[in-house]
């Protein structure tokens, strides 16, 4: 494989607390190396910016639910179709993009890892299909465990091997990656009809409560010692008051210390904090609470969290959050899709208009954005808009723009319709901090790829890495002219690195790497009860037989690569 | 006004998509520039001039610009897409999009039109001699924002679906209407003089359509309130008056439940 070494950028690296220092980064053989011969290709990052690639921890990107969003959103597809250029193929699509435009469009942004947050098992194999199918990033997947039929029916007893076992099992026949948790008890409560909005609201005939469902699944996941912890989108999202839901979660992990060998340190994820930091009671007195939910977090090391910026988009909105849907379809009254996930989980889309001009939109604008920027630690909070949830990913630069200059921010803020009430409602205005591109590196490379347990591989520079990495034309040392600077040079990476491959040259797309799919084999000790149930289930309950229902070999997973947990001697 | 004449000189095998037809395209431009613009045929990226010989002058900007479509156009699409000022006559017929997403300015088709012309058109005037195609005035696939401004007068008749998801604007169809008029519509005024078949302004929550002719079968979301005399493009008659659709959720207005508004004449 060739050789590279990427020449006198200013390299902002938190993994090796390099803050900028003008400096060489050398690849040979898809890894960073201490130095290439003299017969490697030379890039020239003089005046440039230079970052391990980003690492997305949340978004919805493959599967089942976003595909029906492109399907019942042709409007989406409406002007944003891209021809055929170079290597790239065509591709379609604004909030939810097809999946080759998907792959392309987090390259040039200079993203190498993505991770789809939301995996219904039975449909595994649909969304191994899409991931094959996006170039470039490599990939990984959360199988949904919150409203699972197994897992509850084993931690109603509390029995955390059993639940263990099974999550091991559904891991390797999912290729997934992590326990992904949405809206505990809620979604499963929502085949009654009704759902669970705190977290010691009784689920239907399961009798357990979410509380218990979520401290089980984070005492089975350090049982096992993931490489991520329990990730979770706690109960009661999207509604005024729902922060006093969000601390209720939050306390579920207090004392709990994580046990994992992959260096992470926190025991639960807390994902697009925005909608789970809302105050008021209605949505006349809606306000933020991102203070009082940033400050339980600052003092709580065992936790990490994203943002969940809301952009100011036309967007599609999807989650396994099955009632939450169908509540927003009653709030904007747009079309809404659903479906049920026997055994599992459920979903809803509805599309979604975040208006400037909507009082509510510009402070739901205002607390992601205040949650970053009263972040203590930027390497437990990062940056995401849970694509496409609260926005397109596409909008990452500008969201970073925003963060990064308060002068941009503030134009906005003050332009909106209702200025003055929406500066009323958050802290914002008086937030005078500017996240730097130390800051910036720590919450979308460094910090996720610890919360996921990829230190050893991705976010960061050092030696022995992957050479997954990204030169910006942004030049830390010239005065900021214009803010706007920030959102372009994010926008098209002047280079970028996957594994070693030279894939994005001036915000072209000129290789399509060598795309992985990260999954986490855990092994367990044999546990007959558990074989059995799943057994069981399939022949009772489910649709499809076991043998329908994993995803196996080169058609799903053509180039998987395995975290391996060993569990058996615990 | 400066006026360009473009005429068709090589028809197309397959159908043209030519968005560029359009005054916001011409102006500034000269002829050789003009013929220079994109079209597609089938998957095929060319030029209009290899399809049209283009002559007379465009104006700087395209409210000065008048474009003059002669020859068979029947497979030309997207003719006046986005336009927002100046004018265009077609005096043929012509394909799908005719006037889509237009926000100003005069189109006239003195032959044909086909489906989804004037596609959530915002301003303008569209005016069509011969008959039109399905889709008139309505949103796009998928989308719940149709027609929001602007005029369009059809002297034959239009087909299924005219007007779906209309929010405002105003449009008269002299002739008769298929099924599915002014469905899901949220405002604007539809009149129709002749007669429509069925399904006329199902789940309409707000706006007007009057129809002068029969209704073959009503909605059964409509309700009669009462007689009312109007006057509809200078002719005053007696109309049955129906609010609905009862069917769907209204908002309220100043305390009063707003409705959609059928007026049929008596």
């Amino acid at each position: 494989m060739a050789e590279y070494i990427i020449k006198n950028g200013f390299v902002f690296d938190p993994v090796q607390g390099i803050k900028g220092d003008k400096s060489d980064v050398a690849i040979k053989d898809g890894k960073i190396v201490k130095d290439v011969s003299k017969s490697a290709k030379v890039i020239d990052a003089q005046g440039k910016t230079v970052m391990a690639g980003a690492v997305e921890i949340h978004a919805h990107i493959a599967g089942p639910k976003v595909n029906l969003g492109r399907i019942y959103r042709p409007e989406d597809k409406l002007f944003t179709c891209t021809a055929t250029k170079g290597i790239e193929r065509t591709g379609s699509g604004n909030s939810i993009p097809s999946t080759f435009k998907t792959g392309y469009e987090y390259a040039k942004m200079g993203y190498t890892t993505a991770m789809e947050a939301a995996m219904p098992p039975l449909f595994s194999r649909h969304v191994h299909e899409e991931i094959r199918d996006t170039p470039i990033i490599d990939e990984g997947a959360f199988p949904v465990f919150g409203n699972n039929w197994f897992v509850m029916e084993y931690l109603k007893n509390h029995e955390i091997e059993n639940t263990a076992a099974y999550i091991a099992w559904l891991l390797r026949a999912t290729k997934g990656y992590a326990v992904k948790v949405v809206n505990p008890g809620g979604t499963e409560a929502w085949g009654w009809g009704l759902n669970c909005l705190s977290i010691h609201d009784p689920v239907p005939y399961f009798d357990i409560t979410p509380a218990e469902i979520v401290k089980g699944l984070i005492e089975a996941n350090e049982y096992l010692g993931l490489p991520h912890s329990m990730h979770i989108h706690p109960n009661n999202l999207g509604n005024p008051g729902s922060y006093q839901t969000t601390l209720d979660t939050l306390q579920l992990a207090e004392g709990i210390q994580p046990k994992n060998k992959f260096g992470r340190e926190q025991v639960m994820h807390i994902t697009h904090m925005q909608f789970h930091s809302y105050g008021g009671e209605n949505w006349g007195n809606f306000e933020s609470k991102a203070t009082e939910i940033m400050d339980y977090v600052n003092s709580h090391k065992n936790l990490t969290m994203d943002t969940g910026n809301v952009t100011l988009d036309e967007t599609t909105t999807m989650t396994a959050d099955g009632p939450f849907e169908h509540h927003l379809t009653g709030l904007n009254h747009l079309k809404w899709a659903n479906c049920d996930v026997e055994l599992e989980t459920a979903a809803g889309i509805v599309p979604y208009i975040y208006s400037p001009d909507i009082k509510v939109c510009a402070i739901q604008w205002s607390i992601g954005l205040e949650l970053a920027l009263l972040a203590k630690d930027p390497m437990r909070c990062f940056i995401t808009t849970d694509h496409p949830n609260a926005g397109p990913f596409t909008r990452y630069p500008r969201v970073f723009k925003w963060l990064m200059s308060k002068k941009a921010r503030d134009e906005r803020l003050t332009t909106f319709k209702n200025a003055d009430k929406v500066i009323g409602a958050s802290t914002l205005a008086n937030l005078d901090r500017e996240i730097t591109l130390y800051e910036l590196a720590q919450m979308t490379r460094a910090g996720p790829a610890k919360s996921l347990g990829l230190t050893s591989i991705c976010g960061g520079l050092k030696p022995g890495m992957d050479a997954d990495i990204a030169v910006y034309d942004f030049n830390p040392e010239k005065p900021l002219a214009d803010p706007e600077m920030i959102e372009t040079a994010f926008s098209k990476a002047a280079y970028v690195f996957k594994s070693g491959v030279q894939v994005v040259t001036h915000g072209d797309i000129v290789n399509i790497g060598n795309k992985r799919t990260l999954w986490v084999d855990a092994k367990v000790p044999d546990n007959p009860q558990v074989m059995r149930d799943i057994k069981e289930k399939f022949l009772k309950y489910y649709s499809i037989t076991q043998a329908n229902y994993e995803s196996l070999g080169h058609h799903f997973v053509p180039n998987p690569y395995a975290l391996e947990v060993d569990a058996t001697q615990v | 006004m400066a006026t360009v004449t473009i005429t068709m000189k090589n028809p197309p095998a397959l159908y043209l998509e030519a968005e560029y037809i359009c005054p916001d395209e011409f102006a500034g431009k000269t002829v050789a520039q003009i013929a220079e613009l994109h079209v597609y045929e089938g998957n095929t990226k060319s030029t209009l001039g290899k399809y049209f010989e283009v002559s007379g002058d465009a104006g700087a900007t395209a409210e000065d610009t008048k474009i003059v479509v002669r020859g068979d156009v029947k497979k030309v699409k997207y003719i006046g897409m986005k336009m927002s000022a100046g004018e265009i006559v077609v005096e043929g017929s012509t394909d799908l999009y005719a006037g889509a997403w237009m926000t100003g300015g005069r189109m006239l088709v003195k032959g044909d039109i086909q489906a989804f012309a004037a596609t959530a058109m915002k301003g303008g005037e569209l005016i069509i001699e011969g008959n039109a195609g399905n889709y008139l005035g309505a949103a796009y696939r998928g989308d719940w924002r149709g027609m929001s401004g602007g005029r369009i007068l059809v002297k034959g008749n239009a087909g299924s679906d005219v007007g779906m998801y209309m929010t405002g604007g105003e449009m008269v169809i002299n002739g008769n209407v298929d099924v599915h008029l002014a469905t899901h519509a949220e405002g604007g005024k539809i009149i129709v003089k002749g007669n429509a078949p069925s399904k006329v302004a199902g789940q309409m929550v707000e706006g007007e359509v009057i129809i002068f002719g029969t209704i073959d079968v009503m909605m059964p979301g409509f309700k009669y309130v009462d007689d009312v005399d109007l006057e509809i493009e200078g002719i005053t008659a007696k109309f049955a008056h129906y609010v609905g659709d009862t069917g769907e959720r209204h908002k309220k207005r100043k305390g009063q439940m707003v409705y959609g508004h059928l007026y049929q004449k008596i």
